[in-house]
């Protein structure tokens, strides 16, 4: 008798699972259901640490995996359903990825609201109820999303429709998995005319400047995000590089690339190697290149034509890029504080440059308006996203620092990205948790669906 | 759950009395531990220690009764513990005995008594301890091993044989469960001063037991499997180790 045999037979394989960050991997029974059938068949004789789906594992922290228990891989679950291109309003299932979707849609004139990389599934983008660019404009992924199906921890199907069914519907929609395995949803587009998009980068040399030119003109542009470095500290604390953009109109796009303009074949670059040393990214070499960074802009640039993989997904071009962070992994810090709190960015920058927090592509944007998801992120504020290799023992008590800051002030740390902060601090920054909770209860009262997450947070 | 950053939210202390264990334990709660359960053969005698943890801000401090000696009762013992409490996230191994030396030259029963608690003891609950977190799909084990079973040496070989078996055993194990979720964390201290040390006298390089918990700390955020403390001690061990045996005799360690 082995220590595997103790487990009872369950269909897939064990495999460790963590999310993108690398951290706090843990053992789970993994299958992959490939109709709904199946699906409904899996959870139903899950074993008693539950079951949460998983979607392509893009989650920073720990939410789509399950310790001791199932986990369903939903990518196999994929597929365009329904397309009503006049209309701009697609059906697909939960498991197909934007890469997918976007392949098939731009070269038709239609885009959808996306994160920083395409490899995510629409499943996914509902759970944590996605941001992009252009949150300002669009909302979040959610935002757009007109109805879905969910079969939940009592093994029911449910037709969710925004209209007729909002408790369900703004539950699951940034409910991290919890309430439920998406099986389909039916979204709204956005029109484009052309793969590309029309940027105006500008150099911002404070923070400042950065808060003041996205404040005045942010609302010009449809996608708008800010680069800062967070090693430049006194005077030059805050600089940055702001990248904003329309998509742009076949006219505007220059006569020798107008035959190409609905091409759209993003491809991988490169693939970082498999193993790198932890310790690779360090203060050192991240000024070295956050100076670089700075320093390739120009003081701005208008009227670049760029294409939308390059705008929105730089990091797709390196295949498996979080691997540069080494054995250890990263953990990536997002909070979001309302308007008025711009200090607070301020001295969390202070602090990660003063004692000198490695953090490469450091992010800005100026959220707009939030939306009823009772666990959703966004609220109209500023959010800061950070990312940090695991490595010195006293990240754990700046994170908690930084936590209780954006407390003060109202503000909250997004859960797709969250692998340490403190179950009691949930209830603070997401003051509708109870109301999520009645409804989760609701839909599965023996909390058949759990996470990693859900057990760590006391979701 | 364990966190990115290798804090936890429930450990299980076998040895719950021991020094070094309750000064883990307070590093782990001021890192959001809440849940602490102290496993030891008087559990009357945790209260004083279980206020000290709560006042730290843990939520659940319990006493369980256990007893390295009695291996029959260990895996009843471990199922009921990991009934009663959920998720253990980190299994702290600290019970051991430093034990009579000289008495153990000559009387089997004292020799015996050492290797029964440090190694047979440990081996015989680690193994459902390992069924257990092996379920769970997670967790980490964190054993007290010592610099004393790097090297036997003349003064307290029996207490370094105790600990070299303890010792092998766990880094076997910590290899059997890459790629489970469960990893083991062996430490290996030099002189602490503790009950265990009380009353000798303090070698070189001496340290004290919230310097051990913060090397542990550190283990479980960096994901060490092998913890040296103080930290010379790994450089100090290495030229020991290699040293002829005639020469090792006559040191004064
Ligand atoms: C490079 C990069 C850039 C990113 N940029 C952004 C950004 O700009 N804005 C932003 O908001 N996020 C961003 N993210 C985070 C990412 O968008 C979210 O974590 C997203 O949820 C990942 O989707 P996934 O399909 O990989 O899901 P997973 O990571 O596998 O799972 C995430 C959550 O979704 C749930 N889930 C997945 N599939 C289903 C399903 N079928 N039914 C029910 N629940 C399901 C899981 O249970 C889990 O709780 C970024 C991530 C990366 C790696
Ligand atoms: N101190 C050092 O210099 C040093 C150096 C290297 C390694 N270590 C190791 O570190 C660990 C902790 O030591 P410490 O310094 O903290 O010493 P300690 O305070 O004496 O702790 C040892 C604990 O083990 C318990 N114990 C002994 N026999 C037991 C049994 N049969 N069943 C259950 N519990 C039993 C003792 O409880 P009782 O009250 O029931 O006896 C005591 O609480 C030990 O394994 C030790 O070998 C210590």
């Amino acid at each position: 008798m082995s220590r595997e045999s103790v487990i009872t037979e369950q269909p897939g394989d064990d495999v460790l699972l963590a999310g993108w960050g690398g951290t706090a991997p843990t053992r789970a029974r993994l299958a992959s259901p490939l109709t709904e059938a199946d699906a409904r068949q899996l959870l139903d004789r899950a074993p008693d640490r539950g079951a949460i789906a998983r979607g392509l594992g893009r989650a920073y922290g720990d939410a789509a995996q399950n310790a001791g228990g199932l986990v369903l891989d939903a990518t196999a679950l994929s597929g365009i359903i329904d397309a009503d291109l006049d209309r701009g309003i697609v059906t697909a299932r939960a498991g197909t990825s934007l890469d997918e979707l976007m392949r098939w849609l731009i070269p038709r004139g239609w885009f959808l609201v996306t994160p920083g990389t395409r490899f995510v599934t629409v499943g996914g983008a509902i759970a944590s109820d996605i941001h992009g660019k252009g949150h300002h404009v669009d909302g979040t992924f959610g935002n757009k999303v007109r109805s879905f199906r969910l079969l939940t921890g009592s093994g029911e199907v449910l037709d969710v429709d925004r209209e007729s069914s909002p408790e369900v519907f703004w539950a699951t929609t940034g409910g991290m998995g919890l309430t439920g395995v998406l099986l389909d949803a039916t979204f709204e587009l956005i029109p484009t005319e052309t793969r590309f998009i029309r940027v105006d980068e500008e150099r911002c040399p404070d923070l400042d400047a950065m808060f003041s030119a996205m404040e005045e003109s942010d609302s010009a542009y449809r996608y708008s995000v800010a680069w800062i470095d967070c090693g430049a500290t006194g005077k030059h604390l805050g600089r940055g590089i702001l990248g904003r953009g329309n998509h742009a109109t076949l006219d505007e796009v220059p006569k020798t690339k107008r035959s190409l303009a609905h091409r759209f074949d993003p491809h991988q670059l490169a693939v970082a190697p498999p193993i790198l040393p932890s310790g690779l990214i360090n203060a050192w070499t991240v000024k070295a290149f956050n100076e670089l960074w700075y320093r390739k802009t120009r003081v701005s640039h208008r009227d670049l034509i760029q294409d939308i993989g390059l705008f929105f997904h730089p990091l797709d071009m390196i295949d498996e890029w979080s691997r540069v962070y080494g054995s250890r992994g990263f953990v990536q810090y997002q909070f979001v504080v309302p308007f008025g709190a711009e200090d607070t960015v301020r001295r969390i920058i202070e602090i990660l440059g003063n004692e000198n927090w490695p953090s490469f592509l450091a992010v800005l944007k100026r959220f707009g308006a939030a939306n009823p998801g009772m666990l959703s992120f966004p609220m109209p504020g500023w959010t800061l996203t950070v990312d940090i290799p695991v490595g010195r023992a006293e990240l754990a008590r700046t994170f908690d620092r930084f936590d209780e800051m954006v407390l003060q002030v109202g503000g909250r740390v997004y859960l797709a990205k969250d692998a340490r902060t403190r179950p009691e601090n949930l209830g603070r920054m997401y003051p509708r948790l109870p109301e999520w909770r009645e409804v989760r209860h609701r839909l599965d009262p023996d909390h058949r669906i759990a996470s990693d997450l859900s057990r760590r947070l006391g979701l | 759950m364990n966190d990115a950053l290798g804090s936890v939210q429930s450990v299980l202390i076998l040895g719950g009395g021991s020094d070094i264990a309750l000064a883990t334990a307070k590093a782990l709660i001021a890192r959001r531990c809440r849940t602490v359960i102290l496993a030891g053969r008087d559990p009357e005698s945790f209260s004083g220690p279980a206020k000290e943890l709560r006042h730290a801000g843990a939520n659940t401090v319990e006493s369980v009764t256990f007893d390295a000696l009695d291996h029959s009762s260990h895996p009843a013992f471990i199922e009921s513990v990991f009934e009663r409490f959920g998720d253990i996230d980190l299994v702290l191994v600290a019970f051991g005995v430093l034990g009579d030396q000289d008495r153990a030259e000559v009387d089997p029963t004292e020799a015996l008594r050492i290797l029964d608690t440090n190694f047979l003891g440990a081996v015989s609950v680690l193994v459902p301890t390992t069924a257990a977190l092996h379920r769970q799909g997670h967790g980490t084990i964190v054993v007290l091993s010592s610099v004393a079973g790097e090297r036997a040496r003349r003064s307290n070989f029996v207490y370094g044989s105790s600990k070299a078996g303890l010792d092998a055993y766990c880094q076997g194990l910590g290899d059997s469960l890459v790629g489970t979720g469960v990893r083991v964390i062996v430490v290996r201290p030099g002189f602490v001063h503790s009950k265990m040390t009380d009353g000798l006298d303090a070698a070189p390089l001496a340290t004290d037991p919230e310097h051990v918990a913060g090397a542990i700390i550190s283990a479980l955020t960096r994901g060490t499997e092998i913890v040296w403390v103080p930290r010379q001690m790994r450089y100090v061990m290495s030229v020991l180790r290699h040293l002829p045996r005639a020469v090792f005799r006559r040191l004064p360690v």
